[in-house]
């Protein structure tokens, strides 16, 4: 097979795609769950690579099943949760607000 | 009538004659839930004292001449994925354990406005993913029909609990398959509406462009008419169609004939003989009622599970990541923010959760974004395409909900892909958006329970519904 | 107020043809009632964790459903800022943070709601617009223990979800930037912008404007060099100094040899330098892709038109006409300031009443520091002012004096006023002879004066106008100092 049709098929997953993923995904996983995840991966990636046969240069995407659009609300308010509700099942409320453990830079 | 339990539509009448109250019939049905649940474990949670207090208020209202609605003293349950304000809602996971939500899920709203009672929160495969309820984290639910079966997945604590008489019907939800699939395991009916036609507010999202919420109940107009209180646009859903459900209850009777009923010309693989020898009858059936029946094709069938386990895993990755222990649920302490992240979420999720979590990132990541995700929407598309060419012939598909009848509890957990495959007929609805359903229609291997699933188009309940009519008529 | 608007006057220049090139990205929260996706108030300076909801909160179950508000504004400020105003969609951006409640926010991806537009800055400088897109704003974290609030070395965090949900419209300009003043003229025009359209109240200091700043340099005629991103630039000063800063330390590390990392810097405005924040890497990988609980927005021709009609004249217009009006420059500092306060409109009613326009713009900058609001003085009174110094009825000082007093009472007869006390202007007669004798009883500070020492004037002046009781024209005095110095 040339490199140029190969690269059109599905890629293999690794122990280190694995790993990596497993972190996007904030999961601390064991050394064996990682190995039983790669050979699982693997298997179903495997499986999935049925959809290489298909030509489907020519589709286009269907994320939703109904092509709807506008949909909106009016700027209006309308009563919220109550506070006490909401951090009375919180793992760590304080002062009103959700305690975190320490991070080491901001996002977005 | 596929048991010796009362439907809702004759509880809902007895109850308005006053030939009995609605804490009589409450009453009936935690007194099953007594005696059977700790057999079958249908339920996450009994709200036996809610529900009591419910039930005499109804039985006082309507005492005293106030109208509570159509489903007036009717006990129901619902699936635990489902918000219930001050309810425990934890989508068997326990990463949710003990989590009261603040609000209630549309349907909740809708359903105690319409009178009906509603007895508890019902087990289900973690996060709705599974096709056996054996992915609870706390512990399966059994089949009512035989205790070592499964009941099917996820909505199987649902299925179950209509099938043992805990709940005169319940609600579930239904991904790619997990409504039909165990109302056909035990033997009731299950509805999988048009997507949109359920409002979506307040269930727990599993794979947002897939999920519906919808009935199982002991009979079809049992069916309908829960369809009439749970349907129609909520503006709180920005998916839900903007128009009033159609009227079910009232097209039951209007029988098939000149209706077109198409046949998948290619059957998949794996099909158990008996059922398919039910899905026979089930044409023959129609055909005798006046339809005519016609050879189509799905030429994408083949393809749906993999668009399907790409797709929902990928939107499940995203739903399930808000589980961070920071304003609900769990939380593993640790030192620094992505520590407890990482930990919490380790501890919190069941081995399934975790598998299509990281199936689901994979493919949304960058590099395989195009060869996974990206892919599996064409695929999408492309099945979305054979059913429009398809009911260009025919006006419903019939074809088995599930390949087989319930099978053994443990026989399909150690491998992911074969459990997987539980979801063959029943996926490709989910992706098209459409309507479908779960009708019993006798018994295959085992003795146990064979549905028939009816295929419809987007708003094609009220025919859906009709077919359905017509084979528990003739059942 | 009249901050950095006009004078593009002190621009660092980088040594040996090097050149910057910036692009900014600010954050504007949209001045709505409610959140972008939900119903609880979009309102600042709240007890945490009062203006929550589910969909706030990302509890399990909420779904977000548009604002449509919001989405009117977005197209208000996508037209402001001369964009084309299109289909959208939304996807979610996956990360996880303790500020962001589901794990992913909101935002507009591969087709935001505005595109291609432009901002012209003073010079007819253009800077392109490449898009202006609706998102969410993020919950809030307040740092404890360690040192001193900051995020690293802190012993925990406080989450508030007030702010999260907040409709934001993030604008992302071209690297078109080529200084810091150009760059400070972009912030301040974009916030009149906002102010003008009514998008947003546009407050740095609450964080409802917020800028990064993207800067590289590159020598002249090269391609774009690797970019940092400069956060946490929270005023219009400091997005100058922050970039002057980058710039210089992008330009020693290529000049000692080293390069450039791409990365995300933090300003520290106490200690007027930037710091790493974290470095880009592959980690930063957000699987974006549609969000499937919303659908398609398309608001189409009629309501975009019928926006763009309902329009006020935007900021740039309104100085072309106030300096058509008055004769001053339309770069000026007064155009700037009077547009920027809303005041032009008020000005124009002076010259209706027949006012002496050109005076009255220096008046009305003088005499009414609020912005927003047009004064509340007739525009009669002020008109009859300005004839009176134009007629040279009374000296500039004069007239300041009975601006002064007009102002104070909300109104009065500048004649009234001037007669009252006892304000006439001298004929040049009779300030020749008061400077004759000022020269004269000061004949060390005549010397210096006469030696070139144009300082020494200044007590020349001082005595004149004292001796005059203030009714010397101050013009006319110095005019004639002038005169006699030869
Ligand atoms: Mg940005
Ligand atoms: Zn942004």
């Amino acid at each position: 097979m040339s490199p140029s049709s190969d690269a059109k098929t599905t890629p293999k997953i690794t122990a280190q795609v694995v790993a990596k993923v497993a972190h996007l995904a904030r999961l601390d996983l064991t050394e064996a769950e990682l190995a039983l995840m790669t050979t699982q991966l693997t298997g179903m990636l495997d499986h999935f690579g049925d959809i290489d046969k298909l030509d489907l240069s020519a589709v286009t995407p269907m994320a939703q099943p109904f092509p709807i659009k506008n949909v909106y609300r009016e700027d209006v308010v309308v009563p919220g949760l109550d506070r006490q509700e909401v951090l009375d099942n919180a793992p760590a409320p304080q002062d009103g607000r959700f305690r975190v453990p320490p991070s080491n830079g901001s996002e977005s | 009538m596929t048991s010796e339990f009362v439907s809702v539509v004759d509880i809902v009448g007895s109850i308005r004659e006053g030939k009995t109250t609605a804490s009589a019939v409450l009453e009936q049905h935690l007194d099953r839930i007594d005696m059977r649940e700790t057999e079958i474990h249908a339920f996450n949670h009994v709200m036996a004292e809610s529900a009591r207090a419910n039930a005499a208020s109804i039985d006082a209202d309507l005492k005293a001449g106030k109208e509570r609605g159509p489903l007036a003293g009717v006990p129901i349950a619902l699936k635990d994925n489902m918000c219930t304000r001050g309810v425990p809602t934890t989508c068997s996971s326990k990463i949710l354990e003990g989590w009261k939500p603040p609000y209630d899920a549309t349907v909740a709203t809708r359903l105690q406005q319409a009178g009906a009672v509603i007895v508890g929160k019902t087990n289900l495969d973690e996060f709705a993913m599974g096709s056996s309820t054996e992915n609870s984290a706390f512990g399966p639910t059994r089949n009512p029909l035989d205790t070592s079966r499964v009941p099917g997945g996820s909505s199987g604590g649902s299925a179950a609990a209509v099938a043992a008489g805990f709940a005169a019907a319940s609600l579930g939800s239904d991904t790619g398959g997990s409504i039909r699939q165990p109302a056909a395991l035990c033997g009731v009916v299950g509805v999988k509406p048009t997507y949109g036609m359920v409002s979506r507010q307040g269930l727990v999202a599993f794979a947002s462009s897939l999920d519906q919420i919808g009935p199982f109940t002991h009979t079809v107009a049992d069916a309908a008419l829960l369809m009439e209180v749970i349907g129609g646009h909520d503006p709180l859903d920005s998916t839900s169609l903007d128009q009033p459900v159609p009227s079910l209850t009232a097209v039951l009777g209007q029988g098939v004939k000149g209706m077109r009923i198409g046949r998948l010309a290619d059957m998949p693989d794996g099909c158990e003989p008996e059922v398919l020898a039910r899905l026979d009858a089930a044409f023959a059936a129609l055909k005798a009622a006046g339809a005519t029946i016609v050879d189509i094709a799905l030429p994408s069938l083949s393809y749906c599970l993999t668009a399907y386990y790409l797709v929902a895993p990928a939107e499940a990755s995203s739903n399930l990541a808000r589980y961070d222990g920071v304003r609900y649920g769990l939380r593993v302490e640790s030192a620094d923010l992505i520590s407890m992240y990482g930990a919490t979420r380790a501890a919190g999720f069941g081995a399934e959760v975790k598998r299509r979590i990281m199936l689901g990132t994979y493919a949304l990541s960058a590099g395989y974004y195009d060869a996974y995700y990206g892919k599996a929407l064409k695929v999408r598309r492309l099945i979305a395409n054979d059913f429009a060419a398809a009911y260009q012939s025919c006006d419903v598909i019939l074809t088995p909900t599930s390949p087989t009848v319930a099978f053994p509890i443990g026989e399909k957990t150690s491998d992911p892909l074969t459990m997987y495959l539980c979801d063959i007929f029943t996926i490709p609805t989910n992706l098209a958006g459409h309507a479908a359903m779960s009708v019993p229609f006798g018994t295959g291997a085992h003795s146990m329970p064979v549905g028939v699933q009816i295929l419809a188009p987007a708003l094609g309940e009220p025919t859906m519904f009709r077919v359905a009519a017509e084979l528990e008529r003739a059942s | 107020m009249s901050n950095a608007s006009s004078a593009p006057s002190h621009a660092t220049v980088l040594p040996n043809g090097w050149e910057m090139v910036i692009g900014l990205e600010v954050h504007v929260e949209l001045d709505t009632k409610t959140k972008l996706f939900s119903a609880s108030p979009n309102h600042f300076g709240d007890e945490p964790n009062t203006n929550i909801d589910p969909v706030t909160l990302g509890l399990p179950g909420a779904l977000p459903v548009i604002n449509r508000r919001a989405v009117e504004l977005a197209i208000r400020l996508g037209l402001a800022l001369n964009c084309t105003v299109q289909a959208s969609t939304f996807h979610r951006k996956n990360y996880f943070y303790q500020d962001l409640a589901k794990a992913y926010q909101i935002t507009q991806y591969d087709q935001p709601i505005n595109i291609d537009g432009f901002m012209m800055l003073p010079g007819d400088v253009r800077i392109g617009i490449e898009r202006a897109h609706l998102e969410e704003d993020t919950g809030k974290s307040t740092h404890f223990g360690g040192t001193s609030g900051r995020i690293h070395g802190s012993d925990y965090s406080l989450v508030d979800f007030n702010r999260a949900g907040v409709p934001l419209v993030e604008i992302v300009s071209r690297p078109d930037i080529r200084n810091a003043d150009q760059a400070r003229q972009y912030v301040s025009e974009l916030r009149s912008i906002l102010l003008a359209v009514g998008a947003s109240d546009a407050k740095m200091e609450e964080g409802s404007m917020r800028c990064d700043v993207n800067v590289s340099v590159r020598k002249a005629g090269d391609p774009f060099g690797t970019r940092c991103e400069i956060k946490n630039v929270n005023s219009i000063r400091a997005v100058g100094k922050a970039i002057d800063y980058e710039a210089r330390r992008q330009v020693d590390v290529l000049e000692s040899g080293g390069t450039i990392r791409q990365e995300t810097r933090h300003w520290d405005d106490a200690e007027g330098r930037t710091h790493t924040l974290r470095v880009k890497e592959d980690a930063d990988d957000y699987r974006y892709f549609l969000e499937p609980d919303l659908v398609l927005l398309d608001p189409g021709a009629e309501w975009v038109e019928s926006i763009r009609a309902s329009l006020p004249m935007l900021p740039a217009a309104r100085r072309a006409r106030l300096s058509q009006l008055t004769g001053a420059d339309k770069e000026s500092e007064a155009v700037y300031v009077i547009v920027e306060r809303g005041q032009d409109d008020y000005v124009q009613l002076v010259a209706d009443a027949g006012g002496e326009p050109a005076r009255a713009l220096v008046y009305v900058q003088q005499a009414f520091s609020e912005a927003g609001a047009n004064p509340v003085v007739p525009a009669k009174d002020l008109a009859a002012l300005t004839l009176l110094e134009r007629d040279a009825k009374v000296t500039a000082t004069q007239a300041k004096t009975i601006l002064s007093e007009i102002v104070a009472n909300g109104g009065g007869d500048a004649v009234a006023i001037a007669a009252a006390k006892g304000f006439e202007a001298l004929d040049t007669s009779a300030v020749e002879a008061m400077v004759d004798a000022a020269i004269a009883a000061q004949p060390d500070a005549w010397a210096k004066y006469c030696g070139g020492e144009e300082k020494a004037m200044g007590a020349l002046v001082g005595a004149i106008m004292k001796s005059s009781q203030g009714k010397a024209d101050g013009k006319v005095v110095t005019a004639l100092l002038q005169k006699k110095r030869g």
